[in-house]
């Protein structure tokens, strides 16, 4: 793309600030590169002068929505807001950073962070996919971290729709590719088909560091005459302006391909990047560091001059090329991946290098930290770039967005499932309930992952204690030890879309309850809030929703949130994508070895049900495959949730269960069939006591939705114990029936028997009858 | 020198006989199991030394592992560069001496040692065309090499197999030389993963010093990291019979 105010200089043509200031009445292409009318006059009043060429590209990328959360920074305040002393006391590092830092204890620390990869997966799946992976992890590297794990919540279109495959055969490759290149293991994350994706999948990536205490490293550039340098790969032309263009416009069939501003990874590269950072760590070679994302230049250089104190000075001519002829603005705009940049001190510029070498790494030195106050970027020592760093990386333009409950949103609630023409012909008959059983479990949400785990590296490293299809990810950090820690995703689009504020919670409540069900203390919240277009007042008010329901209920549960990502325009036309906020909790396990995994294995064992059953179907999968939608989602209890989380610990902790299983998506039903898979043991089970306790028929019993409940086997020498520690906290629970190794059945009274073997073939098939 | 891993760190206890018998691990760009490899080591008893390719000299070890991974990104093919790396050329030397120097490539390693000619065959992608990985049973079809010794014959051990260019080939008359010759040393029992000729999984050169294949024994050697079967450590047997031969050869 070549500006018009590009004509008038030599060579490239460039605009320099000089030039700028002659030249008022030239004009510029803001509109093309995403900036509204108001934002372009602002950029003026800043500058006290047109923007130049280079300066107009910087100000379009960073003030985007995907970079400047221009329109959910205003709410988003309240993750910072609604915070207790007790939930600040193990946070080294909270938002704002390239990712949160939590105390795990013994000197250790763990960084996590979810993003979203959206677009670029939509429209490239691989190579989107691949992206999302690899920013992720830099975004940890740049913490001071070694990189350990990853996880991806995926939401996809309808299972049969004939583009799906081509989105979920390139996603999940991408995702395989570029992680399992980089040595992380894959431990976790979501499967989700609905239509309402099917214009704009959702692909999320999350990964997690770790690091000693004094190895945390920040992006800020300190020190006047430092020294900045540019490493790993060369820029090219891809991903120019993927942040502002892609990133930040909901999806229209009549504008041209989308596919240049894809960027395009190279895992290799990225790997020998991790290592070379980690020695430069060791070294402690760099004084700040920064990875470059979305935004590229533009937001590694405002970025670091602005938390710096002082201003840089940058001659873009050092920047190495893989296209030469890339224009300023475009070497600035460029998403190529695999480059990070970072500064350092005069002294350390030759051990800076001899890493580089070791690595075969390719670095230029661009320039230095200056106390000018201004981040200055010189072509061929033209003055290109004269701004004030701030009003690039943090003084964007902040929208209060009108936001308003939806009209449509009580008639939406008032429609609930049951007596509902889909409910029509509710199973109630053995052989009925036994049919709804298989048919739930083989439905394209409840089925078997393994079609995408088995494409993942779950062992690489040596430190993976549990993964997929247990409920939550852990990882050991402290070989000697045992320290460890516990990850899990979760969200809800559904649940969310029938109340936004509930929905964000519940989003919490399962990836909390994901945690402690695995036997880890939760700690840490980071939320990928992935939503439709924030210039509709409807789609406004979900999202504001969400972000007073999840952060109301992160001070309940006292876990902060440390950081996390917005991804907006998720709307192909007028029609939005579910409210989708993705929820990752972090929790610690002092010694891994003591973990709790969801599939029995010892005959005899007790199985106790915690927590009541209410008739709680309204977006349940149930209803889901009834093709119903409507009422209200189930009711969240965060007290009973963090009552459930506390026995779970317990319990784990002194060796009182051996498995646990929460329930969620799918209920009882779900619950009892995976525990069973997992290792083909089955088990016999009555509800009659249940249904009397709580009031339900059992069909409700089994596929109602109701929170705060999980299952557990408990060891016959154990039962005690543990019964006296559920009364002890006042917990429901019930024992509702027993591991029966030998029979290769899952029995539950007044449902026909079920072979695991028949379970086993339809919970398996789904995925590769779609995918091959 | 031997390092530290980078997350853990913490010194595991070895059998004092064997903690003198050195294996070096080596690293190259895009190595990612090489921490594991050392890891293994260390679990089995001996002592680990870092290798790093660009090296020009291989120094006291004992045994060299060639780790698994994405050496170069897999890039031309699969161990096609890191075959030339000067390291290289010194373990090729040493394996061919008469001292024998005992090789375990493990799944990129086993590449690099086809592509060095170490061991005859090659990789090519998995017939399905995806990365896969599952735990896979694996028959011990000859527990003579060096790095098989602590196994029965005929022994089946589960292991984690995690890759993309899995499958293995040869031309007829080769594979006919190996069979003849005993030195198919792994097969895969029960399902074959990615399409390999005769279910090879790994083999080993005539010497038996040289052993190469495509799972991963340095992930199943402890319990609660490897795979569910068998206490998940059926993988130990390949570094307990090298440390033993070494200790052993000592005496």
């Amino acid at each position: 793309m070549t500006t018009s105010a590009e004509t008038v200089g030599k060579k490239f043509n460039i605009d320099t600030v000089e030039n700028a200031a002659k030249t008022p009445d030239t004009e510029l292409p803001w509109a093309e590169l995403g900036l509204k009318q108001n934002e372009f006059e602002e950029i003026i009043k800043v500058l006290g002068r047109r923007p130049t060429g280079a300066e107009l590209a910087m100000y379009s990328v960073m003030w985007s929505e995907h970079c400047s959360y221009k329109s959910s920074k205003n709410h988003l305040r309240q993750f910072g807001e609604k915070v207790t002393d007790e939930m600040k006391k193990d946070m080294l590092v909270g938002i704002g950073e390239n990712a949160g830092v939590t105390n795990l204890g013994d000197g250790w620390a763990v960084t996590f962070k979810i993003e979203s990869h959206n677009s670029p997966s939509f429209v490239e799946p691989y190579q989107g996919a691949a992206t999302g992976i690899g920013g992720i992890v830099r975004d940890i590297i740049s913490m001071g971290a070694r990189p350990v794990a990853v996880m991806d919540p995926l939401r996809f279109g309808a299972i049969d729709h004939p583009d799906t495959a081509r989105v979920m055969h390139g996603a999940v490759a991408g995702i395989g590719g570029y992680g399992n290149s980089l040595g992380l293991p894959n431990i976790g994350g979501e499967m989700v088909f609905d239509s309402v994706y099917q214009g704009n999948p959702l692909v999320n990536a999350l990964a997690v560091g770790v690091m000693r205490h004094e190895d945390i490293r920040l992006a800020n550039a300190s020190g006047k005459g430092n020294k900045v340098v540019l490493f790993g790969a060369r820029t090219g032309g891809d991903g120019i302006g993927g942040a502002s263009v892609l990133a930040s416009e909901s999806f229209d069939d009549t504008k041209p391909s989308k596919r240049p501003a894809v960027q395009v990874g190279d895992p290799f590269a990225e790997k020998v990047l991790i290592e070379c950072c980690l020695e430069l760590f060791k070294g402690s070679l760099v004084e700040g560091i920064q990875d470059l994302g979305a935004a590229g230049i533009s937001c590694a250089t405002s970025e670091l001059a602005s938390n710096g104190d002082g201003g840089m000075q940058v001659e873009l001519t050092s920047v190495l090329l893989r296209d030469p002829t890339l224009t300023p603005g475009e070497i600035l705009m460029s998403e190529s991946q695999e480059r990070m940049m970072a500064v350092v001190t005069p002294e350390n510029v030759a051990a800076f290098e001899a890493v580089m070498d070791k690595w075969a790494v390719e670095y230029s030195w661009l320039g230095e930290v200056t106390d000018s106050g201004r981040l200055i970027i010189t072509w061929e020592g033209e003055v290109i770039v004269d701004v004030d760093p701030r009003t690039v990386a943090h003084d964007g333009p902040v929208y209060d967005r009108p936001f308003a409950r939806p009209a449509w949103q009580d008639s939406v609630q008032a429609d609930t499932f049951t007596g509902s023409v889909q409910d029509a012909g509710r199973p109630s008959t053995s052989g009925e309930l036994a049919a709804a059983v298989t048919e739930l479990i083989a439905s394209p949400n409840m089925c078997s992952k393994a079609w995408i785990t088995k494409q993942y590296d779950r062992y690489v490293g040596g430190n993976t204690a549990m993964a997929f299809p247990d409920d939550a990810g852990v990882v050991r950090v402290d070989e000697e030890s045992g320290l460890g820690v516990a990850l899990a995703t979760d969200a809800n689009g559904r649940y969310t879309y029938l109340d936004p504020y509930q929905g964000a919670q519940l989003a919490l409540a399962e990836a909390y309850r994901n945690v402690a069900t695995s036997g880890a203390v939760p700690m840490a919240v980071s939320d990928c809030l992935n939503f439709g277009s924030p210039e509709d007042p409807d789609v406004m008010w979900q999202l504001a929703e969400a972000i007073r329901g999840l952060s109301d209920a992160c001070m309940v549960l006292g876990v902060p949130v440390t950081g996390g990502n917005v991804s907006l325009y998720n709307q192909t036309g007028t029609v939005p994508i579910h409210p989708s906020p993705v929820v990752a909790v972090l929790g610690k396990l002092d010694d891994v070895a003591r973990r709790t995994p969801s599939g029995w294995k010892e005959d005899g064992q007790a199985i106790y049900l915690l927590g009541t059953t209410a008739a709680e179907l309204d977006g349940s999968e149930w209803s889901n495959l009834r093709g119903h939608l409507g009422g209200l989602p189930p009711k969240v209890d965060l007290s009973l949730e963090r009552q459930l989380g506390e026995i779970l610990i317990n319990a784990s902790r002194d060796g009182m269960i051996d498995t646990a299983h929460d329930l969620s998506e799918g209920g009882l039903a779900a619950a009892l069939v995976e525990s069973s898979l997992r290792y083909g043991v089955g088990a016999r089970i009555a509800l009659e006591e249940l249904l009397e306790r709580d009031g339900v028929d059992l069909f409700t019993a089994l596929f109602s939705e109701s929170q705060a409940r999980a299952i557990v086997s408990v060891p016959r020498s154990e039962e005690v114990r543990f019964k006296d520690m559920c009364t002890a906290r006042g917990f429901a629970h019930l024992r509702i029936g027993v591991v029966d190794a030998a029979g290769g059945t899952l029995e539950i009274n007044g449902v026909d028997t079920l072979s695991l073997d028949a379970l086993n073939e339809a919970y398996e098939g789904t995925l590769p009858k779609y995918f091959g | 020198m031997t390092e530290l891993p980078l997350i853990g760190g913490a010194p595991v206890a070895v059998e004092p006989q064997l903690s003198g018998a050195k294996i070096g691990v080596v690293t190259f760009p895009g190595t990612l199991d090489d921490r594991d490899a050392a890891r293994a080591v260390r679990l089995a008893g001996g002592t680990a030394v870092a290798l790093w390719h660009g090296d020009t000299e291989l120094g006291d070890v004992d045994a060299v592992v060639i780790p698994g991974g994405f050496s170069y990104g897999d890039y031309l093919r699969a161990g096609a560069i890191s075959r030339f790396a000067p390291l290289m050329s010194k373990i090729i030397d040493a394996a061919n001496s008469d001292a024998k120097l005992p090789v375990l490539g493990i799944c990129n390693g086993f590449q690099i040692l086809t592509e060095s000619h170490l061991l005859p065959g090659s990789m090519i992608k998995n017939d399905h065309l995806k990365f896969l990985c599952r735990d896979q049973v694996l028959r011990v079809e000859n527990n003579t090499t060096l790095w098989t010794s602590d196994y029965e014959a005929g022994q089946e051990i589960t292991v984690p197999l995690k890759n993309q260019d899995g499958q293995y080939i040869a031309d007829e008359k080769t594979l006919d030389a190996l069979e003849a010759e005993g030195r198919v040393a792994f097969r895969y029992v029960g399902f074959n993963p990615n399409g390999s000729r005769r279910d090879i999984a790994g083999i080993t050169n005539a010497a038996g010093n040289v052993v190469g294949l495509m799972p991963h024994p340095e992930h199943a050697v402890e319990p609660g990291f490897g795979p569910e079967t068998n206490a998940g450590t059926d993988g130990l047997g390949f570094f307990t019979s090298v440390l033993n031969k070494i200790v052993g050869g000592a005496q």
